[in-house]
């Protein structure tokens, strides 16, 4: 592929608490990949993952960053925040379990569908946490013979 | 069929979004868990839910649906129709449930 001759490098604040602007970041991501040409089932999987990391950081973690690298092989998806951390991590990653609140409920958040998600849509899943310090989910996206997700 | 022709036929009303009536619809995904939208509804479908804040925006952006449909005649949020008149989302309102709006899509398109 020779559309991007140099690495692509974006870094995102993502805001807690602030639901209004949730999605902004992958909005952006989005709009980047779709001017750059890119495959729109990549496209797509890259969106559902920045999305879901970007909302466990506004709904879990009070905010946190994201570091987004488009290369001409993968898109990689890094998220960090410097949130509570997750106790259980085999838990965390069954679909249906969460501990979203009332309030994030209430705004549809909470189907404990999200790390789920990134799991299934990215190509290679690597998640890390540490109580009271933190969590860091990296995401890769083959740009060429990556996953086929129905 | 365009959203535009949709909401005549169906007579949904018009919350936001106007300028993108043209796009063409096929399909709908009922859903309110916003994880499970962004990842099993389809690209140029008709969402319908009867979830009315700000995020229903960015999840119809992100997962590229033709419209979100309002149903049960819920109202919708002023950010969320600000959000939709501004990113170019459909918004319809529809005092119909989910399931006799998706009885009705498919005899129509
Ligand atoms: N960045 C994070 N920091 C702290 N806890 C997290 C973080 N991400 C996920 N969790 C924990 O893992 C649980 C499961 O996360 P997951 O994204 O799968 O579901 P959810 O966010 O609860 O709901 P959904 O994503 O479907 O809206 C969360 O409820 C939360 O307890
Ligand atoms: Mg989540």
């Amino acid at each position: 592929m020779s559309f991007l001759s140099e690495l692509i490098k974006l870094v995102y604040q993502v805001d807690g608490d602030d639901f209004t602007a949730a999605g902004s970041a992958s909005s952006d991501v989005k709009r980047i990949m779709k001017q750059l040409g890119m495959d729109s089932e990549i496209t797509r999987r890259v969106t559902i993952c920045m999305y879901e990391g970007e909302m466990n950081m506004v709904i879990h973690a009070k905010g946190g960053e994201a570091f987004v690298e488009i290369d001409d092989e993968k898109v990689k998806i890094l998220m960090k925040d410097k949130g509570p951390g997750i106790p259980d991590l085999n838990l965390a990653m069954q679909e249906g379990w969460t501990t979203a609140d009332e309030t994030a409920r209430n705004l549809g958040f909470g189907a404990g569908m999200g790390l789920p998600n990134m799991k299934r849509y990215s190509d290679e899943f690597q998640i890390e946490t540490k109580m009271g310090e933190g969590t860091t989910v990296t995401m890769q996206i083959w740009l060429n013979g990556g996953k086929k997700v129905a | 069929m365009t959203v535009q022709e949709l909401a005549i036929k169906m007579e949904f009303s018009v919350a936001a979004g106007a300028k993108a009536f043209n796009k063409e619809v096929c399909g709908c995904y009922i859903g309110d868990l916003l994880s499970r939208v962004i990842s099993r509804s389809k690209p140029s479908g008709a969402w319908i839910t009867i979830m009315t804040n700000v995020n229903v925006a960015a999840v119809a952006l992100l997962s590229d649906v033709a419209c979100v449909i309002l149903a049960e005649d819920v109202e919708p949020d002023p950010p969320l129709i600000e959000r939709c008149d501004i990113e170019g989302i459909p918004l319809l309102r529809s005092k119909l449930d989910a399931y006799t709006i998706a009885c009705g899509l498919k005899e129509i398109i």
